[in-house]
């Protein structure tokens, strides 16, 4: 090999290794790019419009004579239909959990995690399709009232589209734990049931509080699917009435939004993104502290 | 034998109480097992019923045409494959990359953890943020409009993590004696990379952008604001710089705003048979990679 060939090869490791340091840096670099975005785009509207009256306002009216930026019914609304949602999705997806990663023979479990997975990435806009065509007007038949397009229906087409996210999660977090806990408890004269729901379970614990903060990040930032079957109204929230959350308030707006309005829009993305960030601050938490556990 | 293994063995001992705590928690497994596939069983049969009267051959290979006041989706899925397409191109040199550093070159722990950090962040981010930042950035800051690359461009900061997270996985599992032995003779880092440790994860790869590949097919919070609602037909340079409407996108058009129901359930259709062959293409590329293992 002669000196120039090593040279060459050296400059080229080097341009190699900096390559990859800027794309690993860059995510940083994403990351940094979206908070200073929505900082700059997001906090005038809230100084003009005064932080308290801005998060606290109860009314919304973005286009009267006399514009009011009143956000909490979009705050409320969000918190109150995530609750719903993992109350509803949350005992569906946990014993369906359960029921796959432990009792059921691999023919079944092989046959029905495809279809969890299915679940898991048919398109938002497609459930909210079948929300408005399906769900809306049953709801308003059986609840006899003049639209189903409400919290109601939201909630329910939420906790469909956070179930599949809740399944994997917590499969995964009960086949972690060891086998051996298990049969110490069938040694000790306890069943199969029991062993699952007194030991497996709470050995899991931390990984299906994950698979739960995993949910409410879905059903915090889901828009598409909102959009379709909760009617958009600013409404404070009540179950059987047409709301709006913090996305579609943005979504709903943002094409024939100018002026405050559409500063004001991109604070609620603010926010919208303050919570986010909460929500995976406590998912990483979690997650870290069943690991730590573990070892 | 593993009758003798579980305690059911002498059930006269069990007390009602303990029998009926067991039966009642299988009763609701069972209760929610059968909820679970009962919905996926409706959501797959309700849109393939009301959606294969509508398919039609004119359907899939025509455009929307107001003089003849007919729909087609061509233009649509054309969309959809530009806008999938340019955005794998970009999003995967960026995420293998960032993965190949995360596991082969980083020496500093500290920053490591900072990037996963910043990883994992994004991938918990709604779609919606996406489509505000990217409308601010993409198309008002660099000047790109509401264009289909300004909707990859978006597509492509969102789902950096599904990439780097699959390679990273996969680059794991190269034994270290494959790199070791590499540099016993004598190689460098990136020759070791690209010659021994890239070719054992190509699976692990083509896994990563098909998975990526589906949520950008599901995507369409993320586009509203950036690729637009165009239905015109292009061809590719004119249809990447110029707005246009993906199948997401337009199902949301028909479905909510103009009530085309029969069109909305042909995309439906595709979206879900599109989901299905990704899943499908991705547990295969998966399995592969065991077995190889």
């Amino acid at each position: 090999m002669n000196l120039t060939d090593k040279n060459s090869k050296d400059s080229i490791e080097a341009i190699a290794s900096t390559i990859f340091l800027v794309l690993g840096i860059i995510n940083i670099g994403f990351v940094l790019l979206i908070c200073v975005y929505l900082i700059i785009a997001g906090l005038p509207a809230i100084v003009k419009i005064g932080p308290i009256d801005f998060l606290f306002g109860s009314k919304w009216a973005s286009t009267a004579a006399e514009p009011l930026f009143g956000i909490l019914p979009f705050i409320l609304t969000s918190i109150y239909g995530t609750a719903g949602a993992i109350v509803l999705g949350l005992p569906l997806g946990f014993f369906t959990a359960v029921y796959l990663a432990k009792l059921a023979p691999r023919k079944v479990r092989f046959t029905i995690e495809p279809l969890i997975d299915l679940l898991a990435g048919i398109p938002s806009v497609v459930y909210g399709f079948i929300g408005m065509l399906v769900l809306v007007p049953s709801i308003r038949y059986v609840f006899d009232l003049p639209d189903g397009a409400s919290l109601f229906a939201a909630i329910i087409v939420l906790a469909v589209m956070i179930l599949p996210s809740i399944i994997k999660v917590s499969i995964t977090a009960l086949e972690a734990v060891p086998e051996e806990y298990e049969l110490g408890s069938l040694a000790l004269g306890a069943n199969e049931i029991e062993t699952y729901y007194r030991v497996v379970v709470p050995a899991a614990k931390s990984g299906i509080a994950a698979a739960v903060v995993l949910g409410v990040g879905r059903a915090i930032g889901e828009a598409m699917a909102v959009m379709m079957v909760a009617g958009n109204a600013a409404n404070m929230p009540s179950l059987f009435e047409s709301v709006r959350f913090l996305t579609t308030a943005v979504a709903s707006e943002m094409s024939y939004s100018s002026g405050l309005q559409r500063e004001a829009l991109f604070s609620i993305a603010l926010v919208l993104f303050v919570f986010i960030m909460l929500i995976n601050a406590a998912l990483n938490l979690l997650l870290k502290h069943g690991r730590v556990r573990r070892k | 034998m593993t009758d003798i293994v579980k305690s059911d063995a002498i059930p006269d001992k069990i007390p009602a109480s303990r029998a009926l705590h067991t039966n009642l928690l299988k009763g609701c497994m069972l209760v929610c097992v059968s909820l679970t596939i009962a919905l996926v069983g409706f959501l797959i049969l309700y849109i393939l019923i009301r959606a294969i009267p509508n398919f039609s051959w004119e359907i899939l290979t025509t455009k929307p045409s107001y003089l003849k006041g007919t729909i087609g989706v061509l233009p649509d899925i054309l969309n959809t494959i530009y806008l999938v397409a340019t955005a794998i191109v970009i999003v995967l040199p960026l995420g293998v990359g960032a993965a190949i550093y995360l596991t082969e070159y980083a020496k500093s722990p500290k920053l490591v953890k900072v990037i996963e950090y910043a990883v994992e962040t994004l991938a918990g981010i709604p779609s919606i943020i996406y489509g505000l930042v990217g409308m601010l950035f993409f198309c008002q800051f660099l000047g790109l409009q509401t264009s289909l690359l300004a909707g990859s461009l978006t597509l492509v900061i969102m789902s950096i993590p599904v990439i780097i997270r699959t390679t990273q996985e996969s680059l794991k599992t190269v034994p270290n004696g494959y790199r070791e032995g590499a540099f016993g003779l004598g190689s460098a880092r990136w020759h070791m990379i690209r010659t021994v440790v890239l070719p054992c994860c190509i699976d692990g790869i083509v896994t990563g952008c098909i998975l990526a590949a589906g949520r950008m097919l599901g995507e369409s919070a993320a586009l509203l604001f950036t690729a637009g609602f165009a239905h015109a037909l292009h061809g590719y340079i004119d249809g990447i710089t110029s707005s246009g409407a993906t199948l997401t996108v337009a199902l949301y058009v028909y479905a909510k705003e103009q009530g085309e129901f029969e069109v909305a359930f042909v995309i439906a259709a595709i979206l879900l048979i599109l989901c299905f062959i990704t899943n499908y293409l991705a547990q295969a590329f998966g399995r592969h990679m065991q077995k190889v293992k």
